[in-house]
């Protein structure tokens, strides 16, 4: 249909099977967030507040937090290098590994890696890089792309794993069983540790005070990664830059849970410089490399708040647009609410063509209440909007009903007053029925709860009345 | 790139925010984080039964002494193994016994030869459940990491902190510290739990 936005377009064609699947892991993730934030604590929001506040400060002071980071790194043996883009960082990589005579690279999932492309940067330049993350790997199996920021493959099922699988020679025979999947996995995956020359991870959050790197995964293949090498490097966003060590609890608290409803990831480690000197495993050199890649740019705009996304999924999870089309329809590494206030910003010159992702929100604010680090997601869509809008962008007002029959119903009383009588009459007309392309467009997969208001006028004169007697 | 002119756009655009808006860095301590799993006795007794409750909610397994070591490694029918070369000549005559082979360094490219790895945690935090193991304490990542089996051995003096916040606070020097919460798992397909993705799937915490 023509009034349709990308994303419409995209939910209608899902497959329903992916639909269902996305939904329920949607649905029980937000269950389980719910369930363990308040086990733990009586009073949730505040501590989302304070995460909220922590960030915030650090990211407006950023350039004393990040340095005295790059310090403490550089104290303790790292080699910190600087990009500016996923080019120059993709760059960078590529010459740590020819330094180090390597061309066998084991990755453990980072998003910042998804961000700038650094597979397939690395292959055509001769280089293997494998995923190590369960999902991950299944995803470059497939030469898919992720649809979750947490949890990969929450599009597939077992059976399409099973076939992956095959496909790939992992494994004898076809067997769509969970835990063989995983058990083919653990040993096809052990060599390619071993194998591998350099370890990549990304960083959850890196302490200022510290320069102490967290990095989360509840298979270990990021510890993994960094066992059995002897280079190790870390790739990591300016924004995840934290105080102190202290300040790193609060935020390890609310991920996990924000995640996946458990206390704490199993694996959390703190990394600050190449391995001990008795430790007979684990990189003997460390490079840490800051990305940019338009971070300084959304700092310095209205939407810096978006900075301070810790990357949980948790508004995904939530979010009815998410939970019907899939994180493929955002077209875009970050997908969902979150991803609908990055991507574009992330895009840098191309903000148009991702200009419409905005637009894919019914501003219900479930997404600023799961927020851990309470990021006013719908706030920043908003803004979003009224750029594309300022600056004239097309693809931003595709689909949008125009609005010029609320602002006249809207500018007298009268008719207004009228209209909420009318209003009442919806509950026995099908809206489908009404003859405007668009609003049939929107009927067309959803419906309206019944007509509660249009008491209010009746209920304030009789008010007055009781009162004035 | 220098690190100038990497630095040049992020002050820029921290200057541009008006000084009389910006966040001030939050002053908060231990309660304002309070959770309800925090061990109410903290006691060294009542920390490790408060540890042993948390560590049993991700699956974790508790064993106090060399005879319930034993029992562990003997249920899992294993040969051959990575034992802490600290710990060798304390668990030699009982593994001896039991006729497990002991290997105190790991070959890497054998990796598949080690069934269990016995090494030294570093402390462990009670509120959640938590081992801690790292690079001076520990005496090997792969050690630790790869086997099917892992036990962590406490030792009498490691610290048991009533909390992560107090774990947080007390890092140290280690260049790296890990904490381990329950086995290896995924939840990838189709959001069935599965333990022992490429580290261990059994995880072990003894007191000696
Ligand atoms: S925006 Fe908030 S809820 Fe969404 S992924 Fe980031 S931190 Fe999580």
């Amino acid at each position: 249909m023509k009034t349709k936005q990308p994303i419409d377009a995209f939910a209608r064609d899902l497959p329903r099977e992916v639909r269902e699947s996305v939904y329920v892991s949607s649905k029980a993730k937000y269950d389980k967030r719910l369930d363990s934030l308040n086990q733990s604590y009586t009073a949730p929001d505040s501590i989302r507040k304070l995460a909220g506040q922590i960030k915030q400060h650090t990211l407006e002071n950023l350039p004393t937090y990040l340095g005295s980071a790059v310090e403490q790194l550089e104290k303790n043996g790292a080699k910190v290098h600087f990009a500016k883009d996923g080019q120059e960082a993709n760059e960078t990589i590529l010459e740590i590994m020819r330094g180090v005579g390597a061309t066998k690279l084991i990755k453990s999932k980072s998003m910042v890696s998804e961000e700038i492309h650094l597979n397939p940067f690395l292959e055509k330049h001769g280089c293997e890089s494998i995923e190590s993350d369960l999902g991950e790997f299944i995803v470059q199996l497939d030469n898919d792309m992720p649809s979750h920021i947490v949890t990969p493959i929450v599009h597939k099922n077992r059976k399409q794993i099973a076939t992956t699988f095959q496909k790939a020679g992992i494994g004898e025979d076809y067997n769509d069983d969970p835990q063989t999947i995983t058990r083919r996995a653990r040993s096809f995956l052990r060599q390619k540790y071993i194998e591998a020359e350099v370890g990549l991870t990304g960083g959850n959050f890196v302490s200022a005070e510290s320069g102490r790197i967290a990095l989360v995964t509840n298979e270990g293949n990021a510890r993994f990664s960094i066992s059995a090498n002897k280079t190790h490097i870390a790739l990591i966003g300016i924004e995840k830059v934290v105080p102190s060590d202290k300040d790193m609890a609060v935020l390890l608290n609310l991920l996990a849970r924000s995640a996946t409803g458990q206390q704490l990831t199993v694996y959390t480690q703190f990394i600050n410089g190449p391995k001990a000197a008795k430790q007979p495993d684990g990189p003997e050199n460390m490079h840490v490399i800051f990305l940019d890649n338009e971070r300084s740019n959304i700092l310095g705009s209205e939407f810096k708040e978006i900075l301070r996304c810790i990357r949980c999924g948790a508004c995904l999870n939530v979010c009815p647009i998410y939970r019907q089309s899939s994180g493929h329809a955002y077209r875009a590494v970050y997908p969902g609410p979150v991803g609908a206030v990055l991507s574009p910003l992330l895009a840098g010159k191309k903000y148009p063509d991702y200009a419409d992702l905005p637009k894919a929100s019914s501003l219900c604010g479930a997404c600023n209440e799961v927020c851990p680090v309470d990021i006013p997601l719908p706030e920043l869509l908003l803004r979003h909007r009224n750029k594309a809008k300022q600056e004239g962008i097309k693809k931003a007002s595709a689909g949008t009903p125009s609005m010029a029959g609320w602002s006249v119903l809207c500018s007298s009383p009268a008719m207004w007053k009228t209209s909420l009588r009318a209003g009442k009459a919806m509950d026995y007309i099908s809206l489908n029925l009404i003859p405007v392309p668009a609003v049939q467009a929107w009927a067309k997969e959803r419906t309206l709860p019944p007509f509660r208001g249009g008491k209010f006028r009746q209920w304030f004169k009789e008010h007055k009345r009781n009162k004035e007697a | 790139m220098k690190k100038e002119d990497f630095f040049k756009p992020i002050e820029d655009a921290v200057n541009l925010i008006d000084d009389a808006k910006r966040t001030p860095l939050p002053d908060w301590d231990l309660s304002t984080i309070r959770s309800s799993q925090m061990p109410s006795d903290t006691s060294p007794e009542g920390l490790w039964n408060a540890f042993k409750t948390r560590f049993d909610l991700v699956h974790g397994t508790c064993a106090e002494g060399a005879s319930e070591l034993l029992a562990a490694l003997k249920s899992q029918s294993v040969k051959a193994g990575y034992v802490d070369p600290e710990l060798k000549s304390k668990l030699r005559p009982w593994l001896q016994e039991a006729g497990i082979e002991i290997h105190t360094e790991i070959d890497a490219s054998q990796i598949d030869t080690y069934q269990f790895g016995i090494t030294q945690a570093a402390g462990i935090i009670a509120e959640t459940g938590t081992i801690i193991l790292s690079d001076k304490s520990t005496s090997s990542r792969l050690g630790a990491l790869s086997p099917w089996l892992h036990i962590a051995v406490l030792p009498e003096q490691a610290p048991i902190y009533p909390t992560l916040y107090d774990a947080m606070l007390d890092l140290g020097d280690d260049p790296y510290i890990v904490f381990v919460t329950g086995p290896s798992k995924t939840a990838d397909v189709e959001g069935i739990l599965i333990e022992g993705v490429h580290g261990p799937g059994i995880q072990i915490c003894c007191k000696l």
